[in-house]
This record gives C-alpha cells, structure tokens and sequence, in this order.
C-alpha cells in the first residue's frame, strides 16, 4: 500500500487486539516482538505490559473492546491464570472474544487449556505471519456466527 | 469482527452506557471509530444525552509524559470523586494501518477502578493528533456520565493543533531540554495552550525552561486575543505538581464556558463538521473518479477540482 493511500477509507476496519502479560514473569521481549510484528501485519495492538492480574486484562479487553486478546506467560502459572481470564472474560459478556495462549507451555497442559476456552496456544518457533492468519481467519468466523 | 450493528440500531447500546454499563459503551465506542452507519442517525439523542462534560486536551511531544500525567491526573481527578474517561491516540502506520496502542501501560494504575474508562484509539489516517471520531467518542464518555474526559493526543510535533479545535481546555505537555527560547516564541502547539505543564520536573533544568516559557509567552500582544497559559512543573511519576495542574484545568472550565470560548469552538466544529460532509458528498459526485485521475495527472488544480465536484 502506498503511503498517500489513507488507510481505513472504505477498506475494512482494523482487527483490535490486546496483548497482555498475566502473572509475575519479567520478560515481555516476546509479547513486544509479537505487538511489532501485528502491527505490521495490520493490526491494532493495545499492549498493557508486565505483571497483569486476570482482572486488570479482562477490564483492559472490555474497555478496549477487543476482538483478539493475547496472552504471554512464560512463568508456569498458565493453569491458574488463564481460565481464570477466560471465565472473567465470560463473566463480562465478551463469549465471543478469541482468545490465545504464547510462551512456554507443555504440550500436556494444552488440551486442558483449550477446554477451559482457549482458543489457541503458540509455542516458541511459531511466525507471526502464522499467527496473524489465525487471527484473521478465526475473527472472521466469529463475525458470522 | 463485528458487522455492525446498524441493523439493530445503537440506540440500545446507548440506553447501557448512560445506565452506567461498561460492555455497551465499549460497543458504541466501536462503532462511533469504525464511523457505522447507525452512529449518523444516533448522533442527534447521543448529544442530548450529553452532559457537558470537561473536556480536556492533553498534547506535547513524544516522551514528554504525556500518558504519565494523564495516569497522575486520573488519580487526581479520582481523589476529588470524579469519574474519569480517557480516550487516549496512537499513530495508526500511513502503510498497513496498524498501530501500537500503548497509552494505556502508563495508566494500569487505574484498570480496576470502575469509575475510569480508558480507550485506546488509532488516528487513522489523521494527521492532527486526533482521530476524526475522537469528538464523538467524547459524547459517548459524556452521555455515559465520564467528566472531565482527557483526550491524550499522538506526540506531537509543532503544529497538531487540532485537539485544541476538538477540547475546552489545553494542556501542552513539555519536557525540559526540548529546546531554547527561540522553539517557545515560534507558532503552533504552545500557540494553542491553556495551560503548560513542565514536565519531569525532577531533571535538572525543569524550573529554567519554565521561566524561560513564562518569560517568552507572557508576551503576547498585537492581534492575539487569548489570556497568555500558566506555566506549571510536575513531576508525574511522583505526583508532584499534578494537584496544581488540576486545580489550573478546574479553574479553566468556567473560562471555557464563556459565550466567547463556547463561539469559538462552535465556529471550529462547524468548519471542521462542513468539511467532512463536504468531502462525503464530492465522493458521491458520478465526476469524483475522473476528477481525481485529472488531478493526478495535473491538468487540473486542486481547488478547481474541489469546486467540480461541490459545484
């Protein structure tokens, strides 16, 4: 796209998504790589930062209205952390919100997660370009249902 | 995505905002940005529903702790027993229309207070620091009973001074060592200013460049109409400073609702709503296409152009 084309002038709207850090682990390297990388894909990115309880992500997606929220954590606490985020989110009226899971997360701990509503879980080595297609892909799904 | 939410109208998302509801409010606020074309036939009860909110733009450069000092001023604002709505703009990238929205990290002070609603938005497409719905979305705050709304612009350079058309009250944000005498006697952003905070008032420096914009901008004469701003220091990370400021922007509120401010502002809305609807209408002109490939290839000038299709 060329730069003296406006963007979102009868092209479609951005899709919005929250990318937020649940839990006490310190490194956002990755959450801010992935925050870089949708932006450049299109995206709207609202990135909230480090040490977020479920509560402040959920506020932060309700106000924010987002279609996407993204989750990084890489400390281990995703069992506890995120249904917690889902069922906040529920609580919310936000049912309709995809929600995903990056960092590091066992392969065994995944079906679990995806059973209590996480849509998708993206392990190291996935490309943002994967990513965004599932974004895109599964957003717009959302919207016909 | 959504489709919209035209068919149902938006009048009920309305009826749950003003009901003190965050999940209707965040929809409307949606669709007021994407411009859905319920917003349109909704605008006319959505400004009754307006309560005259404060509305308070906060500008400055890039760095200067523009989302710091809005975060200070929440919680001051808060301590006073104000609801506080934020709507807070980031640059949207002129070539895949992404964005970074990162105000809101700097205001996670306040992410489980009920009495705060922050809302990013991207500009757009705009380039005066404001989105094109940015007003509208402030009626929405307004209706939902959010006073005073700050709006935080994108960093602004030297002359995004369209949020001064958009707010009642200007708060300029400046960091120290952002330049000399002669950055505080040129045209533009600090023009616009209701009020100067000096921010990071705890680097050295801070106290100097405020008397040296005192001192430049207590000046104004010749044909300029307007009181010369207050230039106050804060420190947003500590909070110092902020309780001041909030004091300045309480004591401006009235000056901003004298008949002369509140014409002003009418004229600048009027331009600006003129504008708009100019434009959507020209769009629309069956000549619009052939128009603009004429001027593309210059055997037309803008002007005449405009005046083809508004003719």
């Amino acid at each position: 796209m060329s730069v003296e084309q406006p963007p979102g002038q009868g092209s479609e709207r951005p899709i919005r998504v929250l990318i937020a850090k649940p839990g006490l682990d310190g490194h956002d390297r990755g959450a801010k790589v992935l925050a870089r990388g949708l932006r450049d894909e299109g995206f709207e990115v609202i990135y909230t930062g480090l040490r977020q309880t479920p509560e402040m992500v959920a506020d932060a997606a309700e106000q924010e209205d987002v279609d996407v929220v993204g989750l990084s954590i890489l400390s281990g606490a995703h069992m506890a952390l995120l249904p917690r985020v889902v069922a906040l989110l529920r609580e919310r009226g936000m049912d309709d919100v995809l929600v995903c899971a990056g960092g590091i997360i066992p392969d065994a701990d995944i079906g679990p997660l995806k059973q209590a509503g996480i849509d998708e879980v993206f392990g190291p080595g996935t490309s943002i370009g994967q990513i965004a297609r599932y974004f895109r892909e599964h957003v717009r799904a959302r919207s016909s249902t | 995505m959504t489709t919209g939410e035209a068919d149902a109208g938006l009048a009920p998302l309305l009826a749950g905002a003003r009901d003190g509801q965050r999940r209707p409010l965040a929809r409307l606020l949606t669709a007021i940005e994407n411009a859905d074309p319920g917003v349109r036939e909704l605008l006319p009860q959505l400004f009754r529903a307006s309560r005259a909110a404060h509305l308070v733009g906060v500008t400055g450069p890039p760095g200067s702790g523009k989302s710091t000092l809005a975060n200070a001023l929440i919680a001051e604002f808060r301590r006073r027993g104000r609801r506080v709505g934020v709507i807070a703009v980031d640059p949207s990238s002129p070539y895949t229309a992404g964005a970074i929205l990162g105000d809101r990290i700097r205001m996670m002070d306040h992410a489980a207070d009920r009495d705060v609603f922050v809302r990013s938005m991207a500009s757009r497409g705009e380039l005066g620091g404001v989105s094109a719905t940015t007003w509208i979305a402030a009626a929405a705050l307004d209706a939902a009973g959010y006073d005073p709304i700050l709006v935080e612009t994108v960093g602004a350079g030297q002359s995004e001074v369209e949020v001064a058309r958009l707010a009642e009250t200007t708060v300029v944000v400046e960091a120290p060592e952002m330049g000399d005498e002669v950055q505080a006697i040129k045209a533009g952003l600090l023009e616009v200013a209701d009020v100067v905070a000096v921010n990071k008032g705890d680097r050295p420096g801070a106290t100097q460049a405020a008397r040296q914009l005192r001192a430049m901008l207590s000046t104004a004469g010749g044909r300029v109409q307007r009181q010369p701003p207050r230039i106050l220091v804060t420190t947003a990370t500590t909070g110092d400073g902020v309780a001041a400021l909030a004091d300045e922007i309480e004591r401006q509120r009235s000056a901003a609702r004298s008949p002369e401010h509140a014409r002003r502002r009418a004229e600048n809305q009027l331009g600006r709503a003129v504008a708009d609807e100019a434009t959507r209408r020209a769009r629309r002109h069956p000549a619009w296409g052939q128009t603009l490939e004429a001027l593309a290839r210059r055997d037309i000038d803008p002007l005449s152009a405009a005046e083809r299709l508004l003719g």
